[in-house]
Parts: structure tokens; C-alpha cells; sequence
């Protein structure tokens, strides 16, 4: 009977009807999510492919392996083996001459300009040349070394340029793909990793440069920046929610804080240029002042989570505590903050890998630079690795591009690295009640 | 417990940093930038890519430490005169001569004695993906295609909006194909200079404006170097190899930029001939092809004394083995000035001759 009754309510062709409908419906929302989280991730995984699929080849790097005469009648015509004078010594002519013996053939003028294109202008004559720098005794020596490629050579070999290619469409030419041919062949050219890539600061050549100057300034810029705003940020948010009166001046001051997370971030480089530079006279391009550029710039990201990980700890926890005797104070610093800290912390984090990527307020105070140096102090010129990827775009040589997409990949690796520490901090801090 | 160790660790860097910052704020003054001793260039991103070159070469020969920023030509000179010491750029690079009302603005900033030295040429080409038809224009078509408005007729100065669609519009020889390019921004100095070298050069072919030009100069420039704003110009910001990357995928359309880029994407695009000159190293080493400009940098002298090196990184710059013929600046592009031009401007930088406007 009873069963019958149910049948006849919720059972009827109407009402099964709506159920199907109310189940589709359902359905739909939940393809639409797995359709965008789908998108997403395409969007994603492409990003990453595509960065990969071009960035990798840059990890490695053709180096060619010579013979070369320090002969004294060119380095050093005065015998007198002075380190200064040895450095500013032609040790083009150096390579050139290791190079034409190694292909004692090449006779005419253009063949021979060509063969010297086949290594690293600047690479193998500075190479030399420090070298000779360091220990003055080894002119009048043959030593063996092994130098990088130029970039020409590098891409051919990493076959992104197209050998069959018609001649003139080509960086290189018959003769120059001939000679690399036998200099493989011969075992003298060969590929390794391109540790250059990480220890070096930048440089005009694609095949020397590297973002180790990059990366120790962006880190310089944002141990300044959290220094900065993290403390003062998590300050001001536990002041203004907890012991701020509520009146007029601190509804203004919420409003502005709410703003100026909102304002595009080549202002607050305005605001360096104008402040730090100008007025306490800072030095430009400085770490120190991309990092309070920086540090200005993700204060209020980090005061709104903050603020907004403070309302969310229950407020039955703060009620205990004032119930068994602690102060305003106590309750807030012993039970509320703790509390909040993943919060925090994720906030600080979201705000830090948004200055790690900021390259238009470094601009402004000069950190889009090329700087010949590592720097080894916040106080000394430095660039940064957006800027890096940047600049290294912009540039005209072919082989920049997939030294480009190879700093991005390292960005994304120190974002990815930063957050890890922060879920890990995270999962140790967090407490459930 | 834990909250204690958190908030004394908060207070400990806030005042630790606090304390480093009045530290660097009173050691910053002066002594800091002495002692970190760095040249200081700032200035055109089109001379960018040889100075940094030279800097690397001089980093690598004498050890001092040099910072070259890419601010453009206008950026540069506004922060080489902001006056004399060890705090400002020691030199500026420019695509362009210095302006008048630059040079007076140095001089207003007490820098005065300014080392002029012109580097070399380099070419602007309009380009076009290599599958499409190759363009053989005059200066005076391109401007007829790129201007705002343009004469009715050579003989009838009445400006009408630019009514040419398509490159046949304007001459039956040229490709039937919509006219769509893609130029710098107002802020490049290529486009100053393309404005300045291909739309005047072609507006002064048109009778009319040749006779505007010699009466009202303001007047002829206004026409002169607008450029059109009907969606037939697109300003493609500053990062050439995305044009390269566009005119591979708009087989249509035509790029401006360097000739560097050109050179180093022949297998992609193909330069316009202008006049039938094909933009070549060659030709624009000899100066046959018309659309090519002067580099320049600018040496303050008053900093010569302050900065260690300055000099002598002149010096590097305008070395045979560096922007002579077959010098590392022209490896990677720069086109040399004559022999009698190099040594003129060699022996005013090593006697720090400073320049009239």
C-alpha cells in the first residue's frame, strides 16, 4: 500500500520526467567542469611542449677542439710577459692561424673568413686570452683546447637549419657545412652540456651567454622584496583587522589598499625612479631597488590574504580563548595568526612569483640592462631573469630563441620550486580543529 | 610557543632590515657608484646589439665592468642629460643625431662638452615572406601606400584620405595584393628614421609637395610623415622577430625593421627592392640603397675623469679590429663607415674633441 503511495507521488511520468531532466542538467555542469579543466590543461601542456620542444637543444652545446700556437712574435713581441699586455693582445690572429693549419687548403681570403666563423669569435679568443692572462708562461706553448662553436654552427648541427636548403637562404654555406663535416668525422667536434648556460652572466653571443647573472639578481631583487613585504604586509593586515578602530580614515585606507593591488605595475617603477633614485639618490640598476620596487608592488596582495586568512580562522576559537582569561592580544597572536599562517603564506607566495615574473617596473630604475658581471652584491648592477627572456627575444640571431625558451623553462622551474616549499610549509603548518 | 618565535623572527627582520637600508642609504651617495666603478651607456635598442658587443670585447680585455641599457634613442639622451658625475650615463647610443632641443637641454644640465661619434650605417627594410611576390617599389610609391593622406595629383596639392587599397592601386606593376604592413611604434627610432629617409624622399618626388616643401617645411612634414591610420600601417611594437613571425604567417602583408633581422631570416622573408636596389650588405655599405641611417653614440666628457675606463672603451669602439671592414661589429651586422670618416671620428675621440650642434 505504502509502496503504492510513493509510486504515486514521486513516480509518475512527470515526476521522472524532472528527475531526468534535474539529472541532466546536473550532468552538464559537470562536463562544462571537466571540459574547462580540460582546456585548461591543453593550454597548458602545449605551453610547456612547445617551450620544451624548443628550449631543450639549448642544455646542450657543440664545442670544436683545436690546436693552438701561442706564438711569442704575436702575443708578446717584447718578451716582457706582463699580464696586462697579454690581455689586450690579438688572439684573433691566435684562433685564425690554428684554424687555417688545421686546413692548410683554404687559401683564398673569403674561404678563410669563412673557416673563422666556423667557433665562437669571441668565445675562443677570450678563452686564449684569459687563459695566457692567468699563466703568462704558456705563450711560446702549443696547447690543446676546446672552444665552443659559433651559433651558425651550433644550430646546423641541432638541425635548425635546413641543410638542403638553397645556399643563399642559409646562415652556412656549402664550404663551411663541408668543414664541420670533417671535424665531426674526425671526432674533434663534439656535443656536451652546456654548463655555460648556468654559470654565465650574459653576453652578446648567443653561444656564450648565460643566466647565472639573471638568476642571482632576480633572487637578490626578491629576498629584498620579501624582506620588505612580507612583515610589513602580514603587519598592517593583523593591525587593520584586529585593533584598527573602524571609523572613516581606516575604510579609506582599505579602499586604497584594495586599489593599488589594482594598479598596472610600471607605476610603482615610476614610483622607484621617483623616490629611491631621485630622491634618496640609490644607485640604479641596483637589486636593492628592483627589490623595493618589487617588495612596494606585492604589499597589498599580501595584505588582502592576509586579511581575508585572518576572517576565515572561526571565531569560536578567539571566544575560547578570551573565555579562559587571555587578552585581545594573546588570543590574536597566540591562536588567530598561527592559525592563519598557510594563508599567509600562500598569499606571500602568489605575490612573490608575481615579482618574480614583473619586468616593466625594473625598467623604470634601470635593471633592463646587459650587465657584463655577476653580481655580488645587492648594490651592484644586476638584471633579471623576465629580463633576460626579454632581451634574449628581441634579438636578431636565431639561435636566441631557443636560449629564450630555455631561461623561460628555468623561470617556470624556480616558480615551481618556490611553490612546492610553500605547499610543503603549508601542509606542516596547517592545523584543523 | 610557536607564535613567539614567528613574531620575533618578524621583528627581527623587519629591524634588520631596517637597518641595512639606513646603512646603504648612507653609504649610497656617490662613494658606492665610485667604487662599483661600471661604465654606464644607455640608449638606443638599435645600437644595443654592438654596444653590448664592445662591451664584452672591453669587459674581456681590460676587466671593467660595463652596464648597457636598452632605454631608445629619445630615453637615452633625456637620461644623459640629466648632468655630469659619476651618478649619470656616461654615454648614450642613438639611432639618430642628437636633437637640438636635446643638445640645449644638456648644455642647461651643465653638460657641455659632448664627444660625437658616429659608428656606422644600417639599413631599413621593408620586408615580405619569401613565398610571396617579390616588390620592386620607388620611395614615391611607398609613400602613396603608407601616408595618412596624399595628393590628389602630382600637380594638385588637395589632400584627400589615402585611397589606395591594394599595391596595384597605386602603380599596375606592383603585386595585386592588399596593402597591410607592419612597422614600428611611434616611440622606435626606425620609425623616426623610416619617416624621416622613405616618406619625406617620396613625398618630395610628388612636384606639388616638392613645392610645398620649399615654402612651408612644417607644413610638408605634417603630410609627409603621417602614416595611415586606416588598419593599412599596424604599429607591431617593438620585438622584430614577432614580425618576421607574422609576415611568415600573412603571406600578404610587408614588415619594417632592421636589415639585421632581414639577414638573418633569409629563409623566411625577402627584402623589397627600393628603386631596384636590393637591400645587400653591399648596397647599403656603398650607399645605394636608399633607406639606410647613421648610428651614433655621445661621450660626456665631464665623466671621462670619473669614470674609470671610459676612454678607453671609446677607444675599443672605434678600433680598426672593432668597427673597421672585416671587424667584429661587422660580423654581426653593422655596416662601416668610410676610412676617412672612421678616422675623423677616431681623432676626435681620442683627443675628446667635443661636437657644435
Amino acid at each position: 500500500m505504502s509502496a503504492e503511495a510513493n509510486t504515486s507521488i514521486h513516480q509518475t511520468d512527470q515526476a521522472l520526467g524532472r528527475l531526468a531532466k534535474r539529472k541532466a542538467k546536473e550532468n552538464r555542469f559537470r562536463y562544462a567542469g571537466i571540459a574547462a579543466v580540460v582546456i585548461a590543461m591543453a593550454m597548458l601542456g602545449w605551453l610547456v611542449v612547445s617551450l620544451v620542444g624548443t628550449g631543450y637543444t639549448a642544455f646542450f652545446q657543440h664545442y670544436l677542439t683545436i690546436t693552438v700556437t701561442l706564438s711569442e712574435s704575436d702575443l708578446d713581441p717584447h718578451g716582457a710577459r706582463d699580464a696586462d699586455q697579454l690581455r689586450t693582445a690579438n688572439y684573433r690572429k691566435v684562433i685564425q692561424q690554428a684554424l687555417y693549419s688545421r686546413f692548410p687548403d683554404v687559401t683564398d681570403r673569403r674561404g678563410k673568413r669563412a673557416l673563422f666563423q666556423i667557433v665562437s669569435a669571441s668565445g675562443a679568443t677570450n678563452q686564449v686570452r684569459q687563459m695566457v692572462y692567468q699563466d703568462p708562461d704558456l705563450v711560446g706553448r702549443e696547447i690543446t683546447i676546446t672552444v665552443p662553436t659559433s651559433d651558425d654552427v651550433d644550430q646546423l648541427l641541432k638541425g635548425y637549419i635546413d641543410r638542403n636548403a638553397p645556399a643563399e637562404l642559409r646562415k652556412v654555406s656549402d664550404r663551411q657545412i663541408e668543414w664541420v663535416d670533417q671535424v665531426v668525422a674526425g671526432g674533434e667536434l663534439t656535443r656536451e652540456f652546456n654548463w655555460r648556460f648556468f654559470t654565465a652572466a650574459d653576453s652578446r653571443d648567443p653561444e656564450l651567454a648565460g643566466i647565472a647573472g639573471a638568476v642571482v639578481g632576480s633572487l637578490m631583487a626578491l629576498s629584498v622584496a620579501f624582506m620588505l613585504s612580507v612583515p610589513v604586509g602580514v603587519g598592517a593586515a593583523v593591525y587593520l583587522e584586529e585593533f584598527a578602530p573602524h571609523n572613516r580614515l581606516t575604510d579609506f585606507i582599505e579602499i586604497n589598499i584594495n586599489n593599488l593591488a589594482a594598479v598596472p605595475s610600471i607605476v610603482f617603477g615610476l614610483l622607484g625612479l621617483a623616490v629611491f633614485l631621485n630622491f634618496f639618490g640609490l644607485p640604479r640598476s641596483a637589486p636593492l631597488v628592483g627589490g623595493m620596487v618589487l617588495g612596494l608592488m606585492t604589499l597589498p596582495t599580501i595584505i588582502i590574504a592576509t586579511r581575508s586568512a585572518l576572517r576565515a580562522v572561526s571565531p569560536s576559537i578567539i571566544d575560547g580563548a578570551l573565555s579562559l582569561g587571555a587578552s585581545h592580544t594573546q588570543a590574536v597572536f597566540h591562536h588567530k595568526v598561527p592559525l592563519a599562517a598557510s594563508g599567509i603564506l600562500t598569499g606571500s607566495i602568489i605575490g612573490m612569483a608575481q615579482a618574480l615574473g614583473e619586468t616593466a617596473p625594473l625598467l623604470m630604475i634601470g635593471m633592463v640592462a646587459f650587465v657584463t658581471e655577476i653580481p655580488a652584491s645587492i648594490m651592484e648592477p644586476a638584471s633579471a631573469l623576465p629580463v633576460q627572456i626579454f632581451l634574449w627575444s628581441d634579438s636578431a640571431e636565431r639561435a636566441w630563441a631557443e636560449r629564450a625558451s630555455a631561461a623561460i623553462i628555468v623561470l617556470l622551474l624556480v616558480l615551481i620550486t618556490l611553490n612546492a616549499v610553500a605547499i610543503f610549509l603549508r601542509s606542516r603548518l596547517e592545523r584543523r580543529w | 610557543m610557536q607564535f613567539k618565535t614567528i613574531v620575533a623572527s618578524v621583528v627581527g627582520a623587519l629591524l634588520a632590515f631596517g637597518c641595512g637600508e639606513d646603512k646603504a642609504e648612507i653609504k649610497s651617495p656617490i662613494p658606492t657608484a665610485d667604487a662599483a666603478g661600471e661604465i654606464r651607456i644607455v640608449g638606443s635598442s638599435t645600437v644595443y646589439p654592438f654596444s653590448t658587443k664592445v662591451a664584452q670585447e672591453f669587459k674581456n680585455k681590460t676587466g671593467y665592468n660595463v652596464v648597457v641599457e636598452s632605454t631608445g634613442s629619445g630615453g637615452g639622451h633625456k637620461l644623459f642629460c640629466e648632468g655630469v658625475g659619476a651618478r649619470t650615463a656616461d654615454v648614450t647610443n642613438s639611432s639618430r643625431r642628437q636633437k637640438k632641443s636635446e643638445f640645449d637641454k644638456c648644455a642647461k644640465n651643465g653638460v657641455t662638452d659632448i664627444v660625437e661619434v658616429k659608428i656606422g650605417f644600417d639599413g631599413i627594410v621593408i620586408a615580405n615572406a619569401r613565398k610571396s611576390a617579390q616588390i620592386d617599389v620607388t620611395l614615391k610609391q611607398l609613400y602613396l601606400a603608407f601616408a595618412k593622406q596624399t595628393p590628389k595629383s602630382d600637380d594638385d596639392c588637395t589632400l584627400q584620405n589615402n585611397p589606395h587599397n591594394k599595391w596595384s592601386d597605386i602603380d599596375p606593376s606592383l603585386p595585386n595584393v592588399t596593402i597591410e604592413a607592419y612597422g614600428p611604434p611611434p616611440t622606435s627610432g626606425t620609425r623616426d628614421a623610416f619617416v624621416e629617409i622613405a616618406m619625406d624622399g617620396g613625398a618630395k618626388k610628388i612636384t606639388c609637395l616638392a613645392a610645398l616643401r620649399k615654402e612651408d617645411k612644417k607644413a610638408f612634414k605634417a603630410v609627409a610623415r603621417t602614416l595611415r591610420e586606416d588598419g593599412k600601417w599596424i604599429d607591431a611594437g617593438e620585438n622584430d622577430n614577432a614580425i618576421v613571425q607574422t609576415l611568415v604567417n600573412t603571406p600578404s602583408a610587408v614588415g619594417i625593421f632592421g636589415y639585421s633581422f632581414l639577414d638573418q631570416n633569409a629563409d623566411k622573408i625577402k627584402g623589397a627592392h627600393i628603386g631596384g636596389v636590393k637591400p645587400t650588405f653591399e648596397n647599403i655599405a656603398g650607399g645605394n640603397y636608399p633607406i639606410s641611417r647613421s648610428l651614433y653614440f655621445y661621450i660626456k666628457k665631464a665623466n671621462v675623469a670619473v669614470t674609470k675606463g671610459l676612454k678607453e672603451y671609446a677607444l675599443e669602439f672605434t678600433s680598426e679590429e672593432a668597427w673597421g671592414p672585416g671587424g667584429y661589429l661587422e660580423e654581426i651586422g653593422l655596416v662601416p663607415l668610410p676610412d676617412d670618416v672612421r678616422a675623423q671620428y677616431r681623432s676626435a675621440v681620442e683627443n675628446l674633441t667635443a661636437y657644435e650642434q
